[in-house]
């Protein structure tokens, strides 16, 4: 006697509709470990994948292009920090070269080089905390305890070079606030030292790492045309395969002037842009290598930036004109000429893009701030949804973005 | 970058002669026809950014500026685009990724994208009434109720301007120089001692 009935598997996709359940709606966010700030997703759940997914931003949204509008060029410098606040030297050198760009300023050999150091020095900072965070949100702890212990090295090193270690404002339109102090040069030589045989320790314990492998190869990839088309840049554009870097395509600060080497990816998944972000991190300690061993000597500022930066304290108290012109400065802005500007920068997280305005005078006409996490999220609806609940957090750690700059 | 051809091409486009990069003025009618010969004839492949701007001495009260990158060619492009009537045509057809830079333009100046997709606020929540980034909009903002209509029924609380206005750094308007930093409470003062 047969009492029960074989349920093949024909049997159940034919009953797929009947068997169907209700999708579910899930917000994660915005204060969640793996959405690295306020970002808050309304997902929309079949079991356990994912249907439907709708970034929600602007919960750190503080309006710093109406902030920029209301005060002047120099005043605007500490805000740029709190954009990519895991990487405020580069923001920092980034707005002084658009601004700079206006106001037509060419800058001495050392004060460029310096500068090369401060973007490079945030890249690994900023991609030692990217690994680390990644690394933990895909399960594997002990990463970021080795990235972190490099990033309070270099946090020493900015302190030392900035008189701070998060919120640098190191830059100035025209130049830097100062020049090295003496000996720092011989530090960094030896940071880079420590920084490869860690960076080698984390691909060590993650690149063949069978949990970290299943959790990120073949996820979520991005094609090349896709990524050229929502837009995106700096890391996340060259795990899909294209070739394009600022640093090396457009130029500036004397990047030309260096020997490194841009990785790109082949199938633009979860794993390709981990890998493109630890070959990110050499290249960068090549490049800072190099511009130790010829950094240039000379002025650490454009001698035309007298009339933009504040004249020294002593003299101020003492002279009639260095008092009138720091009066001038404070109250009225440098006076930059009319006329607008574009000028991206290779981030650590991709193109940072200022866009300013004069109409002459001392504050911007318009300033308006192209983030690059702004981007790279605005990608997530058309790449998450397929995926498994799950597989979020190593997607969204994957594409390193940063809410500061996102909402600005 | 074919200039010629983008000028002959559409003869309502203006150039501009941009310091920095080729700009050109187009016309809202040609903003699709010309941005799609850039990426598809010009190889200009990437949107790098869209945004909008208050102009006051043209014609039009808004703008919007799109600047374009072309990874094989090396070089951007801008173009200009008059809002008339506060409406643009939207590209995000064409560059998915202008999507939100559109909804942003939207939030913060009240441009109009035709044909968008999702024309939702993005920075600010969905029934704030105002679109900050305007010029004529205070700096510290504008008292506003809660986005959740049913909790600000029930608790009668506000979002609040910051008090920013005449503190130090903000001008209360017209130039700079007139909002010098100044100690407006003069209640700590010895003429008014403090209460």
């Amino acid at each position: 006697m047969k009492i029960t009935k074989e349920i093949s598997l024909g049997d159940v996709a034919a009953r797929s509709e009947e068997l169907r359940g209700e999708n579910m709606t899930l917000n994660m966010g915005p204060s969640h470990p793996a959405t690295h700030g306020v970002l808050r997703l309304s997902l929309e759940l079949d079991g356990d994948k994912v249907v439907k997914c709708d970034p929600v931003i602007g919960y750190l949204h503080r309006g710093d292009e109406k902030i920029a509008e209301n005060m002047t060029y120099n005043q605007f410098v500490p805000y740029t920090d709190r954009l990519d606040y895991l990487a405020p030297l580069a923001n920092n050198v980034a707005y002084a070269i658009a601004v700079e760009k206006l106001a037509g300023l060419k800058l001495p050999p050392r004060c460029e080089a310096i500068r090369v150091l401060c973007c490079e020095m945030a890249r690994i900072s900023s991609h030692l905390l990217g690994i680390g965070v990644y690394a933990m949100d895909t399960g594997a702890w002990t990463v970021f305890m080795y990235t972190f212990n490099e990033r309070e090295k270099l946090y020493s090193l900015f302190e030392e070079l900035t008189g701070a270690r998060f919120t640098t404002s190191y830059t100035r339109i025209g130049g830097v606030t100062r020049d090295l102090p003496e000996g720092w040069l011989k530090k960094v030589d030896a940071f880079c030292d420590g920084v490869l045989k860690t960076i080698d320790e984390v691909d060590r314990l993650l690149t063949r790492n069978g949990i970290f492998l299943e959790r990120t190869e073949g996820i979520a990839p991005i094609s090349k045309e896709m990524a050229l088309a929502y837009g995106l840049t700096g890391p996340n554009l060259r795990a899909s395969g294209a070739t394009f870097d600022l640093r090396k395509d457009k130029p500036y600060s004397g990047y030309e002037q260096y020997e490194f080497d841009v990785p790109v990816g082949t199938k633009g998944d979860c794993f390709d842009r981990y890998l493109v972000r630890m070959e990110e991190l050499r290249q960068s300690v090549r490049i800072l290598r190099q511009v130790v061993k010829t950094m240039p000597g000379g002025a650490w500022y454009a001698e035309d930036a007298k009339k933009i930066f504040l004249p020294p304290k002593a003299k101020v108290m003492t002279k009639m004109e260095e008092l009138i012109q720091n009066f001038m400065l404070v109250t009225e802005g440098p006076q930059i000429p009319a006329g607008e500007v574009y000028f991206e920068a290779e981030n650590p997280k991709g193109a940072l893009g200022f866009y300013v305005v004069s109409q002459g005078g001392g504050v911007p006409y318009r300033l308006r701030i192209r983030g690059p996490s702004f981007v790279s999220l605005s990608i997530l609806p058309a790449i998450v949804p397929g995926n498994f609940l799950t597989d979020i957090a190593s997607i969204l750690g994957s594409l390193d973005f940063v809410m500061g700059e996102c909402d600005r | 970058m074919d200039a010629a051809t983008l000028l002959s091409r559409f003869p309502a486009t203006q150039d501009l002669a941009g310091k920095d990069m080729p700009t050109f003025r187009v016309a809202g009618a040609d903003l699709l026809a010309a941005v799609r010969f850039l990426r598809d004839e010009q190889g200009f492949d990437l949107l790098a950014d869209l945004c909008g701007a208050e102009w006051p001495d043209r014609p039009t009260r808004f703008g919007v500026v799109l600047h374009l990158l072309s990874t094989a060619g090396k070089e951007y492009v801008r173009l200009h685009v008059d809002a008339v009537d506060d409406r643009v045509p939207s590209v995000a057809a064409l560059h998915p990724g202008a999507n939100w830079h559109e909804r942003e333009a939207f939030d913060m100046f009240g441009i109009v994208f035709e044909g968008h997709p999702d024309p939702r606020r993005i920075l600010m929540w969905d029934g704030y009434p105002f679109h900050p980034l305007r010029k004529d909009f205070p700096l510290a903002g504008i008292e506003v109720p809660l986005p959740a209509a049913d909790v600000a029924a029930v608790t009668g609380q506000t979002v609040e301007p910051a008090p920013m206005m005449g503190g130090p750094f903000v001008s209360p308007g017209g130039k700079l120089s007139e909002g010098e930093p100044s100690a407006l409470d003069q209640s700590w003062t010895e003429q008014h001692p403090k209460a």
